[in-house]
């Protein structure tokens, strides 16, 4: 790897052509988040919506990527379907490698393919084939047939691709990576249908180009160390995320049936040690990352009574999409949610989106807001079946009421009414019911994630309600975010790569400019970021927070609606304020 | 002599640091693909992994069809292998019937010589290092 400049493979789907380019930047874009900023700001079109076939879809890795244990993930970016504005997603599987080891550190699709095609890309090789064939497929077929048509590089190839939900431009489809994990939201599947592209292989089997000195073998034994022979990630390797569940349940903060309540006594039927000890199959790690995270269950299903006849499927599950697809729908068995979640993934669904989106429904259709003739089916609270059918209907675009859903609660809710019961953040809740701080960071979160900032963590560490605290909090969180996820490191790795260490791994890796300046790279990089979003159109004080946030009452007693309402808008004045505070950069991007 | 053994491939989660290490302290290079052991899905992740490295054959094909003496047989089985005496021609790739040997872009040959510097960074105890008379009684996928 080049430490100044980068290597980018630009494709135009429309004719199929494409070029490696090399750009400077590297000492100020680092790679990821950075990259992904870098490269919008040069393909990107703020002014334009985003499904102009000129808008980019960008693949971006870092300097990192492939050379010390967990730096393993993808940034992906956009202009998301979702709100119309510049977004990032990010995945774990083999994209980060694979793309490494084809020798680029970006991939960057442009225009619109003539027909449904799949993009193949390896270090010396780049194809746009037709695949009109795969109209329709849902997920995991169509992962099936792309092993059998690209059979070379098992192993060392990555395979992106759509469902159902990404073809008929959701704004909660996803792009399905690698079977087990996601660019999950804002709608990243359907920019790819947008661009007739059903999927992405991506093959590398190059080295990198890093010297392998004996310090770097050193310090990289040192972080595998860190990682498997200490404490630091056991969470991550044991029952994983899921974990969380029984602990939040406890607090009176997970999310239960469209945010109704925040505690159900039926948690012992959806806990993590329940879908360890009932549904976990194995584990699966992300290339790179010896953690294992990747929690894949299985359900099985008798297809013929009278023979005893069965097929199984398997099903990756977190504690995110536990929640959204679980407990928020009222569901108490593990393998009800499991067979929800297979039915969302087969269709490219975000998990956590369509799982707050079917609560709301639901509870819509309780109201009398919407009935069967919208829903086709009856949703109910703590019924499997319904959901299963519901997330067909919904990645399919069954009907007008479940195409306007797939663009959003809130803006179905518009049309049915029900805002105030919409558990929207931004885009739909995740499953933290903890408090004012992460309402506030999620609803005003450069991604709308629970993973922007760790305000879930704060709001379980702060019982005290201090405004310029939890402002100090957030804004002081988010750039070190911001530079892990240029380098780009899975942020369950957040305590491990500390500035100190994220330095020294730069240095031997031949990076030493940018481990000179992290600091002030990380904030760089955050501005440069939240300038693209207010160029593309974002304004805090458009986001409303739904009426069923004040209502929550959690181990802390009930949400402060005051703190909150002030909260929101002096984080939203300093984001503001944050981007202004470099006006001739932003004068260059915004379309104002 | 102690060959490589992987007994328990039924743990691997597809982290590929087997790999990397096998790459980067015996070949000095980062990859996952120019080491000497490697890791593919068996049709999909959904399947499980197999580790292709060198099974150790006490006869083995890859020495007798090379033709410079690059590859000669081990004690207890396998090869050592003389970079200085291969001529990249390719034909030990062949002549291995179980794929266990690569080569790079320039016809560098990549085969397991044994050492077992990977099998401290298996997370989940997939190899072994054995002495081979042992290894010979265990199960070997």
């Amino acid at each position: 790897m080049n430490p100044t400049l980068f290597r980018v493979l630009v494709v135009d789907l429309a004719t199929g052509r494409a070029r490696a380019e090399k750009l400077e930047g590297r000492s100020r874009a680092v790679g990821g988040s950075g990259l992904a900023a870098l490269l919008f700001e040069r393909f990107g079109h703020p002014d334009r919506p985003w499904h102009d076939p000129d808008q980019p879809f960008i693949l971006a890795i870092g300097p990192l990527t492939g050379l010390f244990p967990l730096m393993s993930k993808t940034v992906s970016a956009y202009v998301s379907p979702y709100h119309g504005q510049y977004t990032e997603s990010h995945a774990g599987g083999r994209s980060a490698l694979a793309l490494r080891f084809a020798g680029y550190d970006a991939l960057v699709l442009t225009g619109r393919a003539p027909a449904l095609s799949c993009v193949v890309v390896s270090e010396r090789k780049i194809r746009v084939r037709p695949v009109p064939f795969m109209a329709g497929m849902d997920v995991l077929a169509c992962g099936k047939l792309m092993r059998r048509m690209l059979p070379a590089g098992s192993g060392h190839r990555s395979i992106l691709r759509i469902g159902p939900a990404g073809e008929n431009g959701s704004a909660m489809a996803c792009v399905n990576v690698d079977t087990y994990r996601h660019f999950g939201r804002l709608g990243g599947g359907a920019v790819l249908g947008r661009k007739n592209v059903k999927g992405i292989v991506i093959t590398g089997e190059e080295p990198g180009q890093v010297a392998v000195t004996r310090e770097y073998r050193k310090l990289f034994s040192h972080v595998y160390n860190l990682v498997t022979g200490t404490d630091m990630l056991r969470k991550y390797h044991n029952l994983g995320t899921p974990a969380n569940l029984e602990h939040l349940n406890d607090l009176a903060a997970l999310p239960w049936q469209n945010l109704q309540k925040t505690s159900d006594a039926r948690i012992s039927g959806v806990t993590g040690t329940c879908f360890a000890d009932q549904t976990l199959l194995r584990n699966g790690a992300c290339s790179g990352c010896p953690v294992g995270c990747i929690h894949i269950g299985f359900i099985r299903e008798r297809f013929e009574e009278e023979h005893n006849r069965y097929l199984y499927h398997q099903v990756a599950y977190d504690y995110e999409p536990i929640f959204a697809a679980g407990t928020m729908l009222g569901l108490d068995n593990a393998f009800d949610v499991l067979r929800v979640l297979d039915a969302m993934e087969r269709q490219g669904l975000d998990a956590m989106s369509a799982g707050v989106a079917l609560a709301w429904a639901t509870e819509a259709a309780d109201r009398g807001l919407i009935s069967d003739r919208e829903t086709v089916i009856p949703l109910v609270f703590g019924d499997a079946d319904g959901y299963v059918r519901a997330a067909s209907l919904l990645g399919g675009a069954a009907n007008d009421f479940y195409r306007l859903l797939g663009q959003g609660t809130l803006a179905c809710a518009r049309e049915y009414g029900g805002e105030e019961f919409a558990c929207v953040l931004g885009q739909e809740m995740a499953g933290y019911a903890t408090g004012e701080v992460f309402f506030a960071a999620q609803a005003l979160g450069f991604r709308h994630s629970h993973l922007d900032t760790g305000a879930y963590s704060y709001d379980q560490k702060h019982d005290r309600r201090d405004l310029d605290d939890a402002l100090l909090f957030l804004l002081k969180d988010e750039p070190g975010r911001c530079l892990l996820t240029s380098m780009v490191s899975c942020l369950f790795a957040r305590s491990v790569y500390t500035p100190d260490l994220l330095g020294q791994c730069l240095s031997v890796t031949g990076f030493g400019e940018i481990a000179d300046h992290l600091d002030s790279l990380g904030e760089a990089i955050r501005r440069h970021r939240w300038q693209l979003r207010f160029a593309t159109g974002f304004r805090p004080e458009d986001i409303v927070l739904p009426k069923r946030f004040y209502r929550v009452s959690n181990w802390k007693g009930p949400v402060d609606a005051d703190f909150l309402d002030r909260l929101k808008t002096e984080y939203g004045r300093r984001l503001t304020a944050l981007v202004q505070a470099d006006p001739e950069h932003f004068a260059e991007n915004s379309h104002e | 002599m102690k060959i490589l053994i992987t007994p328990h491939m039924d743990r691997c989660i597809g982290c590929h640091s087997c790999s990397l290490a096998c790459a980067r302290l015996v070949h000095g290079l980062i990859s996952w693909q120019h080491a000497g052991i490697r890791i593919q899905s068996s049709g999909g992740l959904s399947s499980g992994f197999i580790a292709q490295h060198c099974l150790a054959c006490v006869d083995p094909a890859c020495a007798s069809v090379c033709p410079s003496g690059a590859l000669t047989p081990r004690n207890g089985g396998g090869i050592l292998f003389r970079q200085d005496r291969c001529l990249r021609c390719g034909d030990c790739l062949e002549a291995c019937p179980v794929g266990a040997i690569v080569q790079d872009r320039e016809g560098h040959v990549f085969v397991c010589i044994h050492c077992g510097q990977c099998v401290s960074f298996c997370p989940h105890g997939c190899l072994e290092l054995r002495e081979s008379a042992e290894a010979a009684r265990e199960e070997r996928p």
